[in-house]
């Protein structure tokens, strides 16, 4: 599952708000204060339309929700693997994890080409808005319909997974390539023009060393999102690894203590890939 | 023969905004040539045709007997080796060292890839630190560009155009972003190049008085057109108002007043 | 030296290229990946995709069930943000640096933010399917979940970046904590909060594909119905509906995001 979690503080405030703004205070209703309240109403109105709709199937919500405190206890205060071995469990781990990696490496190796060639300042205006079209096309999919559309030729497995993600991963790693690379100052892009150098010479001499950390912190993020993409094939595509363990302890097994061990597991890895994720943006915070 | 030629020179960016109209003079071997004119009155648009970073609209710019028009994109790598250029903003990658920007300026001799992949020759490692020498930046050769000041930037924008081994070096304000002390070196060190490596230096300034005490020919551009083309020491101070319209006033204070008259 | 900076530095990148190349190739491994295998099969499912993937008449009269099911979907995916940016709102207050109450409930909501947020929303899905079965509410709540991590997170980034000299200036004149939080913390981030909403809602109904399918609810129960039993041509008629719905939900994001941010 895609959650795209930490690609947060890079992602996507372009504009920041400016400092102490009483927009919503002082100053008569302009159209952005009229927007957000709009938006806020919508929200709140659709909220309120999805509770009325729910299909709530006869289940006793209070009933269901202790329960559900009940079983979180269990789950989390003791943790136990029943099914499966230590070493099972950690070879799941093993294989969720590389996943992803081969995921990520494919994903970034295309995203690289395909991200030069979507940068309007490296790129013809054609070229660039036909593949930022196609990519926008590819992240609407969801990821776990890329595999299964996958798996439909190439059948259910790694090949399968790894195929349908990595095409998610160049559509969201194109996107954010390409905003690095069409960040680079063209001042010094025109430099090296004007020394005659070829088109692959200025990538590779100044595009790429400028926009390096960018690139590198956005596969980190990306890397840590197809963890958790891995995961989410295993359990729903079959796709093995800790996935498929976590969906045979839930839903074939109805084991909460394996469950519990599992995600304290999977809790474990995640913390760890977003402190280094973190660590990464906080060094290019400093550099820049 | 004059190195360069600019003929009948317009470049118009679409129906409304027209760069140059009409532009027209000559660059002889060896020449000081200064530039002059407001912001805006296309003096950028006009060293950018001549190496072609800028198509014109129309008209032909002659460089060392090649119709600059005409190159396609191989002679045209070749032809812009021959011509340096520095920015009003250094135009460096910051993240590199002062060494490999420098050596940026062998990229167009070099085969695609080893150009791409920074794969240098000791012969040109050498002359690279040369010119740093030369420029008086030996203690800085690996420093990251990002830690130099203005005025060390601009000198490492002016080693890398130097290690071109050009015929003509374009300047497009080279000293807008600096202090007036930094500005008397970067001026001193062209004018250096100028006379003693004998390269011809075409020089776009915004500040008159620097440009008097600098160049030996003067060429004024007013909306796009050239309206002086002569001596320094002809250029009267009508015609500086005819350039710079009600700028001039505060452009003439100091040192360049004495010059003019 | 100047040989050796260089040198080291390629040598160095190659190191690290070289790393990544063995450690993927261990990942091949271990997980029985073969890249020729994997290229060609991918080839021909774009074929088969190309030839077999795509909706026919008789597909389309599944349309208004569909509709119906992406109806839930949407609305469990908004439910969740707006519940969740409500809760988030409240912990990232007692979480963010210019805003804590004191440090003990401003590291128990940030571990509380860290825990919710490291657990997949699948791994929700699986625990909750226990006793909410397949029901709206196990996806909802899984979404909300995870939605109430990551947002907790970003709008305590939100409340520290925007507003720290905001607040010493109301401190200053003597404001109360809550008049602080309502006059200036919250009027400052709201339009942040709120293009960070917009985004969760994207992320969120693709999530809830998935929920979808393993809980057996809205638009992901659809396209497992379709896949299933074969129905290619319905199936894809859902991946076209999805499409449309996030493009279109993206395009309304970044309107009201020029407006307000």
């Amino acid at each position: 599952m895609q959650r795209e979690q930490s690609l947060a503080p890079l992602w996507q405030p372009k504009v920041r708000p400016r400092l102490g703004q009483h927009r919503a205070l002082n100053k008569p209703l302009d159209k952005g204060t009229l927007f957000m309240r709009l938006t806020m109403a919508t929200f709140l109105a659709l909220t309120v339309l999805a509770f009325a709709s729910f299909d709530y199937q006869g289940i006793n919500i209070y009933n269901a929700f202790l329960g559900t405190i009940d079983n979180f206890r269990v789950l989390m205060l003791s943790p136990q693997l029943t099914h499966f071995s230590l070493v099972e469990a950690a070879e799941g781990m093993l294989i969720t994890l590389s996943l992803a990696l081969l995921t990520t490496v494919i994903g970034a190796i295309l995203a690289l080409f395909f991200g030069l060639l979507a940068a309007q300042n490296l790129s013809s205006p054609l070229v660039s808005s036909l593949i930022k079209g196609g990519v926008a096309f590819i992240r609407a999919v969801p990821t776990i319909l890329w595999v299964l559309i996958f798996a439909i030729a190439a059948g259910l497995g790694s090949v399968a997974a790894v195929t349908g993600m990595a095409f998610h991963s160049v559509g969201y790693l194109v996107k954010a390539y390409s905003e690095a690379f069409e960040e680079v100052d063209s001042g010094v892009i025109e430099a090296l023009r004007a020394t005659g150098a070829s088109w692959w010479q200025i990538v590779c001499q100044a595009v790429l060393p400028t926009a390096q950390s960018y690139l590198l912190s956005w596969t980190f993020v990306r890397f840590e999102i197809n963890f958790v993409g891995a995961l989410a094939m295993g359990a729903a595509a079959g796709a093995g690894g800790l996935g498929f363990d976590l969906f045979l302890a839930s839903a074939h097994y109805f084991d909460l203590r394996e469950v519990g061990f599992i995600t304290y597991l999977v809790l474990a890895v995640a913390l760890v890939l977003e402190t280094i994720t973190t660590q990464i943006k906080v060094r290019l915070r400093v550099q820049t | 023969m004059s190195l360069l030629t600019v003929k009948g020179v317009s470049k118009h960016y679409n129906e409304r905004i027209v760069a140059l109209s009409d532009v027209s003079f000559a660059i002889e071997p060896g020449e000081f040539v200064v530039i002059i004119g407001s912001s805006g009155a296309g003096k950028s648009t006009l060293l950018r045709c001549i190496n072609r970073i800028v198509e014109v609209t129309s008209g032909v710019v002659t460089f060392d007997g090649l119709d600059v028009g005409s190159l396609d994109k191989r002679e045209l790598r070749k032809m812009r080796t021959k011509v340096g250029m520095i920015f009003q903003h250094y135009n460096l990658v910051n993240r590199l060292c002062v060494l490999e920007n420098v050596l940026h300026g062998r990229l167009g001799y070099k085969s695609t890839w080893a150009g791409a992949l920074g794969i240098y020759s000791e012969e040109e490692k050498a002359q690279a630190l040369r010119v740093l020498r030369l420029v008086g930046l030996e203690e800085q050769v690996y420093q990251r560009c990002d830690q130099l000041s203005g005025g060390q930037k601009q000198r490492v924008g002016i080693a890398r155009a130097l290690l071109q081994d050009p015929k003509l070096l374009l300047c497009d304000e080279p000293i807008s972003s600096l202090d007036p002390n930094a500005s008397k070196v970067i001026m001193d060190y062209l004018k250096k190049i100028n006379t003693e490596l004998g390269i011809t230096c075409l020089v776009n300034l915004h500040q008159v008085h620097v440009a008097l005490a600098y160049a030996e020919r003067i060429i004024g551009v007013k909306r796009g057109r050239v309206v002086y083309d002569g001596l320094t020491e002809h250029l009267t101070a009508e015609t500086i108002h005819d350039i710079y319209g009600s700028e001039a006033g505060d452009l003439l204070l100091g040192s360049g007043g004495n010059h003019v008259g | 030296m100047s040989a050796d900076y260089l040198i080291k530095k390629r040598s160095n990148t190659l190191k690290v290229l070289l790393g990544l190349g063995f450690l993927s190739l261990a990942a091949a491994f271990i997980t029985e990946y073969d890249p020729v295998t994997g290229l060609i099969s991918g080839l021909d499912a774009l074929r088969w995709v190309a030839t077999n993937f795509y909706p026919n008449e008789q597909s389309l009269t599944r349309l208004p069930s569909i509709i119906n099911r992406l109806r839930e979907t949407v609305l469990m995916s908004i439910a969740a943000t707006t519940v969740a940016a409500f809760s988030a709102t409240f912990f990232a207050l007692l979480g963010a640096q210019t805003t804590k109450v004191n440090d003990a409930l401003r590291l128990m909501s940030r571990s509380v933010a860290s825990f919710l947020r490291n657990i997949p929303a699948v791994a929700w899905a699986m625990i909750l399917l226990f006793t909410f079965g397949q029901s709206s509410l196990t996806g909802f709540l899984a979404l909300f979940f995870s939605t109430f991590g990551f947002l907790t997170r970003v709008f305590m980034e939100t409340f520290d970046e925007t507003t720290a000299s905001s607040i010493e200036a109301l401190t200053a004149t003597g404001a109360s904590y809550m008049q602080i939080i309502f006059q200036a913390v919250l009027p400052a981030s709201l339009p942040q909060m709120i293009s960070w909403m917009l985004y969760m809602v994207e992320t969120n109904i693709r999530d809830a594909t998935l929920l979808g399918i393993l809980t057996g609810t809205g638009i992901g129960f659809s396209f497992a119905l379709f896949y299933k039993s074969m129905n290619y041509h319905a199936a894809s008629l859902v991946v076209i509906v999805i499409v449309v719905t996030i493009l279109v939900i993206e395009y309304i994001s970044n309107h009201i995001r020029r407006v307000i941010l």
